[in-house]
Parts: C-alpha cells; structure tokens; sequence
C-alpha cells in the first residue's frame, strides 16, 4: 500500500475517484480520493456547493432581520446558532436578558440538541447499514420536533431566540408534554444502548477506525464531540457559562478512545445530560416577561464581540462588528462542522473505502453548516 | 457572556415589558418587578496580565480592547510570527477558534485577526485575538499554519473572501466559492451582490 | 410555387381511420393505463441532497410520515435506474452544473420536483451571489412544493400530485 509521502499522482496504481455530491454517503459535499485499490492514499475535501453567502447578506439586512437566514445553515440545530448570534447582539447592546428567557433559551438549546444528535445518530446507522437504527432514530426525533413546535410555531425552523430575549411564552400545556417526554426518552436511550452501542458489528465496523490522538485534535482545532471523544474536555458552557447555565447541574462526557465509536458514544452521553437539564429548567422555571422590547430596527453601538455557545456539533462562534448602524458592519460566523473539517483528511489515510463514510459522518459534519 | 462587559454599564436599565404570551405558566405579580441592578464588573485580571507579559516582549504591539475573557492585540504583519508563536508556547493558547477578516475601507485597510483558545485547564474560557492590517491593494501576509495548524482551511476561506495572499500557504485555491469565480472578493464591502 | 398535395377522402382512407380508432380504444389506451400505472407507484428519487430541505426528507422517508407507502423508494445513488429527482433546497452557482449533468444522464421517463422556495424562485437567498434564482431555468420542473421547508405532508402532497399528472400523461414512450 502506498503512503501519502512517497505517491505521485500519475503513478499507474492510483485512481482518482470523487465521492461527489450525489452519492448516498456523501450528502452536498465531495471528497477527493485518490486510492490504491481499496485503501485510500490522500484525500481532499471539497466543500462548497451550498455556499449561500451568509455572511454577506448579514451586511444588507438589519439585526432583527438576520434573524430568518441565519437560523438556515444548520436547520437541525437552529436555535443553536441564533442562540450565539443573540448573545453577541445582546452583548454589543448591554440587554439583560430577564431569568425566564434565559431558561427558555437554555431549554430550547437543548431541544435541538437533542434533535441534532438523533439525526447524527441516525445516519451513523444508515451509514453501516444499520437501518433500526435510522428509522427509530428519525421517528423519535419526531417527538421533540413536536415539542419544538408547541413552543416555537414551526416543524425545525423554531426562530425563537432573537435578540433581546426569546420570541414567546412557552405555553402550559408544553412544560407537561416536555416533562413526559424527557421520562419516556430516558428508557429509549437505554434501547439505544442495545442495540447499536453494544452491537458487535458496530463494534467492529468503529472501534480503532479513525483514530484522532488528543495532541492532533488540540493542534488542528478539533472542537464539539470530535474533542470530547479525543481526551479534552472543551464545553462553552461549563468553560464561559452564558445565560444562567450555572444554575442547571449537569456533566461535560469525555472518552479517550479517539474512535469513531467514542465520537457516536459522546453525542449519546451529551443527549442524557440534555435531558437532565431541560428537566431541571421546566421543574424551576422562574415568572416574569421572556422578551425585551427592542423594536424592528434596534440601534447597536460600536464595538466588536466574539462570543461562543455551545452548539450541537461543537463551539460556533460569532464575530461581530458594529460600527453604529443598524445593520452589522461585518459578521463572521465560525461553525464547528467547519472547524472540525481540518481534521477529516487527516484521518482519511490508510482507511479502507468501506471506512469513509463511517469516519466523515462521525466528525458530525453537516455540509450546509460549514459553507454557510 | 452578558454579564461581562469593558464598557460602562447602560444609563437606564432596559424596560421589562409584560410579555403577551398566550398562557404564562406560573402565576406573575401584577407589578413589574423592580429594575436590576446591574452587578458590578469584574476586573479583566488575566487580559491585563497576558497584556503586559506580550507588550513586555513586543513593544511595539498595541492592545486594542479588553474584557474579562477576551484581549485583542493589533501587530503588523512582519511580527505576527513570532507573537503567534509567544502566544501558543510561553502562554498557552494552542486552540485556533477561527480567522475573520475585516474590511476597512474607510482607511484603505483589510484585516486579519486569529481568535485562539486555550486547552490549557482554567484557561479554557480565555479567547486571545492577534490580528494584523494591511493596505487595501497589496495584501500580502505570512501564513500561519505552522503556528496553529488547524488554521489552514480558515486562511484560505480568508484568502477567497476578502483577497489576502497568505504567503507559504500550500493550498490558496478556492474552498468555498465556485471554482470559476472571477469577480471580486465578494465579502469586500465595494463589491455590491447582484440582487442589490 | 409550392404543390400542395391534396388529401383524398375516399373510403379506404375513412375505414384506416375508423380501424385506427378502435386499436386505440381497445389496446393503446389500456397499455398506456398500465404503463402509467406502474411508473407512478414505483417512482425512485435519486439521491442528491442540495441543501437544508434535505431534512425535511429524511423526516418524511422516516417512520412517522412514511412516503414509501406511496411507493417512493429510498433515494439511490445510481442515475441509471432512478426516474425522480426532488431538488430540495437551494442551488448554488457550484451546483447548477453538476445537476444539469445530473438530469441528463438519467434516463427517460423522468420527472422533477422543485422543493421549498429556494428551488422555486431564490427565495430567502434572492440576493445573495451564489445562488440560482429558481432551478426552472436548468432543468423543467413538474411539480412546484412551496414552504420554507414544506412540511413532510406538504411534500408528500406534492408526489401525489406527481402522481396525478403521470397517470394523465398521453404517450406510451415519456414526456
């Protein structure tokens, strides 16, 4: 088998194949390969092809009006990055934010955690054929959808953080429903367990596939569950804890193993620990108003904020400078799925075919998320 | 996050308006509560300690603003090694967060900022920004990649964006933008997007 | 000057026409029925996932509003075999080609369906510069599903009204 170091790209044992953006194991993404019959010798990511040019229109709407496309990127988890994009505003602006929308805010971050990881988790499965698990997977993930809904109005675009508070009420009848639902998906996370996470085939299709060693993950910037499964314990929200986190009780999981196994067990760990906390904020939710009154085009003053949360995937990071308008002078959005990019060549070498998919899912890459 | 701020607490406190939800859950008091008392800022003592050991070893790097977990640190292009280097080494902070580019065309100057974190424990909530200027139409600056290797993919995404050359980077082709783009850098700000 | 054949309508031209009828009536019409029958409870998308619309599929091809009962398939990832390509989402400028390629190695009879605005008209990215203002100008589109994104229900609508329209479809061989 051929090394990285001593191939060259004309040599007569090397095909070049893309795993292009229509293929089943790829999504809207292409990898560059470049094989030596079935192990892969170099690979290139190719990101891209759903570009949308976020950042740019950031520029031409105002605060309140970037508030629908940028929840866009990772629908999945969408609240999760309007919740960084509300604490940056929120910070240039000095709001203080009321308790009870700082619980909401907390309570749907973790919903979409929560639904995040259930489609993470899902097309792990699909992706090793382990199709009980894709299609419990994404009808479980219906439940808290339909929580989601009765909270924020919509099936996955809930547009509910907003700068200067959340946008309504949670209404009662939903903190009886997120109650049950968090009892009943605790026993379900224990069927998970068995069927997928202790299954032998699992096992020998993840462990020791795709290794990432603690020192590579801090070097290439690995953030988000790709860490957590490395060794290093990085979570925004025990690090810099933002709009009352301190109050909840809950871990931070970390596994040593570096495996592909340890990066889905990670996101099955952080869905436990979402539960607990979404308890713990519907049991002690505080009275009082959700919203601060900003009006349509709130004046932001001038200054410049970096502020992290921690997102289903990893650590999503906002730059934001104002300089007085009321439309944001330049606004940089660092996801994790892009963060995280860096480090799938450089798990891709050496790996059988049949590995790709198994290794590029695990990073919990979403395409659209990091092409913005 | 909202509770750390540098700058001067607001004036009047902001109004909590009675929130028209359709069935508030637990039962209000009729009065709005009182207005809070914004708690008092703490000291930015690790950003001063970090400033003074940089300026000590640089003098001619200039802190820019600082808050309880943030420092911003301006340098030129020609230093930026080596301050990288400083800060990864002798400081601590080994983990590239992310690279953004600001266009100032006011001035007729982009910059480049690395905002990096640390994996170091108790300074894992610290997020130091290095960043450099440069001229509008000769945007040449040293890669960092050696410095914190995961920073390859922000830089070229830096370079499509905004049009900056990061000299010793291997890869500078596009990674976001389609391969035929032939226009401006779009996130520069006299590139105007079609639909406006 | 052109010579303009004259028709004759003589007899035997008249009883062609009449024995042309009957064929239809009694073989063409019911083999493009079974014809059209079979292809619209088997459609097959292909597997290309364009942007976040996607997620809207997986839910609705998962277990709790199942379009397999419809008799859609899973998404597949060979062109050859496939007859339905549901473009969800936005397309982009590095896209377009790859799906007019797409589109044109697949073989006939095949149909599209435009999901969510951003395939209808650009929709909330109209100005951005990346993005194609609707997907109609690439490639035909049959069935516009409108939503941001549509709901599972509103997509299986849409492929029941993909449905409808292959069942009226005229001739035997496609479009």
């Amino acid at each position: 088998m051929t090394v990285e170091s001593e191939y060259s790209p004309d040599s007569d044992n090397i095909m070049s194949v893309s795993l292009g953006p229509q293929h089943p194991g790829a999504g809207h993404f292409r990898i560059k390969l470049w094989l030596d019959g079935d192990y892969v010798v170099k690979s290139e990511p190719d990101p891209g092809y759903v570009h949308r040019g976020e950042e740019k229109m950031g520029e031409y709407r105002n605060y309140i009006q970037n508030v629908p496309h940028l929840e866009r990127p990772v629908i999945l988890d969408s609240s999760n990055i309007l919740f960084a994009y509300s604490l940056g505003v929120d910070e240039l602006m000095n709001n203080r934010i009321p308790p009870r929308g700082q619980y909401m805010r907390v309570i749907m971050s973790e919903i979409n955690r929560i639904i995040s990881h259930m489609y993470f988790l899902a097309i792990q499965g699909y992706f090793m054929g382990h199709t009980t698990m894709i299609t419990w997977c994404m009808g479980d993930r219906d439940f808290w959808i339909d929580l989601g809904e009765r909270i924020g109005g919509a099936r996955v675009t809930f547009a509910y953080i907003i700068p200067g508070g959340v946008r309504n009420d949670i209404p009662e009848f939903a903190i009886e429903k997120g109650l049950k639902t968090c009892d009943w998906f605790d026993k379900r996370m224990d069927e998970y367990e068995k069927i997928f996470f202790q299954n032998p085939m699992v096992h020998q299709r993840s462990d020791r596939i795709g290794v990432l060693s603690k020192s590579d993950a801090i070097a290439l910037g690995a953030t988000g569950t790709v860490a957590r499964a490395s060794g290093l314990s990085f979570d925004v929200r025990k690090d810099e804890p933002y709009s009352s986190y301190e109050d909840f009780e809950f871990r931070t999981p970390v596994l040593t193993q570096g495996d592909s196994w340890a990066r889905a067990y990670v996101a099955l760990l952080d869905m436990r620990e979402a539960v607990k906390i979404i308890r713990q904020a519907l049991k002690k939710l505080p009275p009082g108003p959700v919203r601060l009154k900003l009006g349509p085009q709130p004046r932001v003053p001038a200054g410049e904020v970096y502020v992290r949360t921690e997102a289903a995937r990893g650590e999503m990071s906002y730059h934001i400078v104002s300089d007085g308008s009321p439309r944001p002078y330049r606004l940089k959005i660092g996801t994790p799925s892009f963060k995280n990019l860096r480090v799938l060549p450089y798990l891709l070498r050496g790996v059988h075919v049949a590995d790709i998919p198994v290794i590029y899912w695990g990073i919990n890459y979403w395409p659209v998320e990091a092409d913005r | 996050m909202s509770k750390a701020k540098a700058s001067p607490p607001p004036a009047a406190a902001p109004n909590p308006a009675p929130a028209p939800g359709p069935k508030p859950a637990a039962a209000p008091s009729p009065t709005p509560a009182p207005a809070p008392t914004a708690p008092p800022k703490p000291e930015p003592v690790r950003a001063k300690s970090f400033a003074s050991q940089i300026t000590s070893r640089f003098p001619e790097v200039k802190v820019e603003w600082m808050k309880e977990r943030r420092l911003k640190v301006v340098t030129t292009p020609t230093r930026i090694r080596e301050v990288g280097l400083f800060s990864r080494d002798t400081l601590g902070f080994d983990h590239i967060s992310t690279v953004s580019g600001v266009d100032w065309i006011a001035k007729n100057e982009l910059e480049v900022e690395y905002f990096v974190g640390s994996s170091t424990p108790g300074l894992e909530d610290f997020i130091l920004a290095v960043s450099e200027r440069v001229p509008r139409d000769n945007p040449v600056v040293p890669t960092l990649i050696d410095v914190w290797r995961g920073a390859e993919y922000h830089e070229r995404e830096t370079h499509e964006m905004f049009g900056i050359n990061f000299q010793g980077h291997p890869n500078q082709s596009h990674i976001l933008l389609p391969e035929d783009w032939n226009d401006l850098p779009p996130l520069r700000k006299d590139y105007v997007s079609p639909g406006r | 000057m052109v010579a303009v054949q004259q028709q004759k309508t003589g007899a035997f031209q008249v009883l062609v026409g009449k024995i042309d009828d009957v064929l239809q009536y009694a073989i063409g019409d019911p083999m493009r029925y079974l014809a059209n029958w079979g292809r619209l409870y088997s459609l097959w998308p292909v597997h290309l996932e364009t942007a976040c619309c996607s997620v809207e599929v997986g839910a609705a091809a998962g277990s709790r509003f199942d379009i397999e009962r419809f008799g859609t398939l899973e998404a597949f990832g060979s062109l050859r075999a496939c007859d339905l390509i549901i473009v969800m989402g936005t397309v982009t400028r590095k896209l377009a080609p790859r799906l007019k390629l797409i589109y044109d190695q697949m073989a006939e009879p095949k149909w599209v369906i435009a999901m969510g605005a951003c395939s209808i008209t650009g929709g909330l990215y109209f100005d951005s510069y990346n993005v194609l203002r609707g997907i109609d100008d690439i490639i035909p589109v049959d069935v516009y599903v409108p939503g941001c994104p549509p709901r599972a229900e509103a997509l299986i609508q849409g492929i029941v009204l993909l449905q409808e329209k292959i069942r009226r479809m005229p001739t035997l061989g496609g479009r």
